[in-house]
């Protein structure tokens, strides 16, 4: 066999193409999730140099950009996009929650609202880590998937308030206390270095650089995953739908090579980003 | 100038009783005979040519050779005659630099300032090495000098000075009320700034500057820091502490703005650190942006006042105003912020310390049980697939 026949064989064996694909999350899903990634990296990169004022590379950064005014104004516009993400977010799930009369956002298998099954994955997944039990199987959201989710939620709507109460500080001077205004900057500071730290190094190895992932996974950008990645993850989810008959309903098409490189270039960038964004963070937060 | 004056006349009546002749040393005309030939030189290689007609417009013009030059007495004169002695006009100056850090003499002649003896001007006159305009590259000869400044251990001032808003105005500008060297040094009884007597003696500082800035000398005097000073209490701050002595800038200028809190923080450390907490401080130590709040956009810059003054404008009734000089909107209940609030201290800001103690408990325990987790799960999955491919025949691993 030449070389080229072999390295056409192991490119076919590599693409999966016969191999079926899954829906697991809508177009608008997936573009929120990217202007949630992309306001977010834009908020660290321009709220750390303040967080860590007194740094090298804060200073420097600050200089490059031309000033602070500059980083405020660009913070402020990112938050404006995360804002309108959130909402967004929001508004769709009471439409599909009051007005499509959707089930299962709340409570349920399919829904983000932690319950017991989550506790109990919890503590068997931590057994297996260390070998005293079998593998939990996962429903459609697994518990850390759900903690990530109320992170983020809890975390935009905190670091949200504190910001605007901030940014229009007089009136919010009009119905909160006085030491409010002083913990409004503790708390952004804080829970944005908990966000940044967070996602970072526990939602980025969680998510995309676990063995199981590596390195990335690429769903939320494609919106679908192959069968076999699909089983293993999740095998409740597919089970259930088997069961009940609706899995291929759920069939979706294969990625197309430009959505996986696509995916790859912005995933790669954002992860990058954010990795160096740790590095600095660590680096300046060790030193404080 | 008196002296001087009747020096000169003595020898010019003496002059017309004994006449012209062989033997006395004569007229200014006698001398220029000889010494107006422009490369005429002593033995060591000095030029000892005179201009007449520059002496002649000169202050000294009306003086004659011989009331300087008094060990010439006869005409061809000696090869070494005695050094020409100023002080015996101007005693005056001559006892000030005695005691002055300038009094050694072999090294500061009096013409290393005034220029040559022979083309000296009124201080007022432009062509005057005194003149206002010129003090600062008269003194700069040797103050501009890195050389001499690295030997007697002194700050290389001549370019800080001339990039002052003092030299700018001085040199750029040509304002003759611009404080140039000697306005606060003194000119001929320069002491050190060690010296109590010295208008650059940290206590004297104000009292120098308030020459020019009464104003702002009379505000500085009625504040803390001036009160302190006159107290005899030599750690607060006078003028020079804050503006430098030589490098003056403006103080609206990013520069100044950017340099002027570590000032303050070097004795209100408490409050530097305080300030370093707050989004005053995060904003304005990056640069460019350096609108925000410094020590004296609240405090005041001369006339500090504590927050107990009604004058202050720190004291609780004025702080809406305070505030509202870059707050639009600033209210009573927006001017409860507390720009020096310390977190970490339980006693002072009780709900500050307890809402940073759990944030801070928040951020350490989720991280903290995550990376744990993650860890342990990494471990696991990698060694599930390291078997999972050994099992499968080990072509990856």
């Amino acid at each position: 066999m030449s070389d080229l026949e072999h390295a056409a064989e192991q490119s076919r064996e590599k693409s999966h193409a016969s191999e079926r694909h899954f829906m697991r999350f809508t177009p608008g899903q997936r573009y929120l999730h990217a202007a949630l990634f992309t306001s977010f990296l834009g908020l660290a990169a321009t709220g750390l140099p303040l967080r860590f004022s007194e740094s090298i590379w804060a200073r420097g950064l600050a200089k490059g950009v031309g000033g602070f005014g500059a980083i405020l104004f660009f913070h402020k516009f990112c938050a404006l996009v995360l804002t309108a993400a959130f909402l967004i977010h929001v508004k769709d799930l009471f439409t599909r929650a009051f007005v499509h009369r959707e089930k299962g956002i709340f409570w349920g298998k399919t829904s983000m609202v932690a319950n017991w099954k989550d506790v109990k994955d919890l503590v068997g997944h931590l057994r297996w880590f260390v070998g005293l039990g079998p593998k939990p199987q996962f429903e459609r959201y697994a518990y850390w998937e759900k903690f990530d989710y109320w992170a983020v939620f809890w975390g935009m709507i905190v670091i949200g308030f504190s910001g605007y109460a901030m940014w229009f500080a007089p009136f919010f001077a009009r119905f909160l206390p006085g030491w409010a205004l002083n913990a409004v900057l503790v708390i952004h500071s804080e829970e944005g270095l908990l966000a940044i730290l967070f996602i970072f190094s526990i939602h980025f190895v969680n998510t995309h650089l676990r063995p199981d992932s590596f390195p990335m996974d690429m769903v939320i950008f494609t919106g679908v995953e192959s069968e076999e990645e699909f089983k293993h993850k999740r095998p409740l989810e597919y089970e259930g739908l088997k069961a009940q008959g609706k899995l291929e309903a759920r069939i979706g098409d294969a990625p197309g090579i430009w959505q996986i490189n696509f995916s790859k270039v912005v995933g790669f960038t954002a992860i990058a980003i954010g990795l160096v964004l740790l590095v600095l963070t660590l680096s300046a937060y060790l030193r404080e | 100038m008196k002296t001087v004056s009747s020096i000169a006349l003595a020898f010019a009546a003496l002059a017309l009783v004994f006449g012209p002749g062989r033997g006395m040393a004569q007229a200014n005309s006698d001398c220029l005979a000889c010494h107006a030939d422009a490369s005429m030189q002593d033995g060591s290689g000095h030029s000892i040519s005179v201009d007449g007609h520059k002496f002649g417009a000169s202050l000294h013009g009306s003086l004659k050779c011989v009331d300087c030059h008094t060990s010439i007495k006869e005409y061809p004169h000696p090869e070494q005659i005695t050094a020409v002695k100023c002080e015996s006009c101007h005693a005056d100056q001559a006892e000030g630099l005695a005691g002055s850090v300038h009094s050694v003499k072999a090294e500061h002649p009096c013409t290393s300032c005034h220029g040559d003896a022979h083309s000296i001007f009124p201080k007022n006159d432009p062509r005057s090495a005194v003149y206002a305009l010129n003090v600062p590259r008269t003194c700069g000869a040797c103050h501009g000098n890195d050389a001499m400044a690295k030997k007697h251990g002194l700050p290389n001032v001549y370019p800080l000075y001339m990039d002052s808003i003092h030299g700018f105005a001085l040199g750029k500008e040509g304002l003759l009320v611009a404080a140039n060297c000697q306005s606060c040094h003194g000119s001929h009884h320069i002491l050190s700034h060690k010296d109590p007597q010295s208008p650059t003696y940290k206590a004297n500082i104000p009292k120098t500057c308030g020459t020019c800035h009464a104003g702002i000398s009379a505000n500085y005097m009625g504040g803390v820091h001036g009160k302190a000073v006159a107290r005899g209490n030599l750690k607060a701050p006078v003028c020079t502490d804050c503006h430098t002595a030589h490098a003056i800038l403006q103080p609206t200028e990013a520069a100044f703005r950017m340099q002027s809190t570590p000032i303050c923080g070097s004795c209100h450390k408490e409050k530097l650190s305080t300030y370093h907490d707050t989004f005053h401080s995060q904003l304005g130590s990056l640069g460019g942006y350096v609108e925000t709040a410094r020590c004296w956009d609240c405090h005041g810059a001369h006339d500090v006042l504590p927050a107990s003054d009604p004058r202050s404008p720190i004291a609780k009734a004025n702080l809406v105003t305070t505030c509202g000089k870059c707050h639009a909107g600033a209210n009573a209940s927006f001017v409860n912020y507390q720009p020096h609030a310390n977190a970490r201290n339980r006693k002072l800001n009780p709900a500050l310390y307890f809402v940073r103690l759990f944030m801070n408990l928040l951020l350490a325990g989720t991280l903290t049980f995550f990376v744990i987790h993650t860890i342990l799960w990494l471990i696991r999955s990698r060694y599930d697939q390291i078997k999972k491919k050994a099992a499968e025949g080990g072509n990856h691993v």
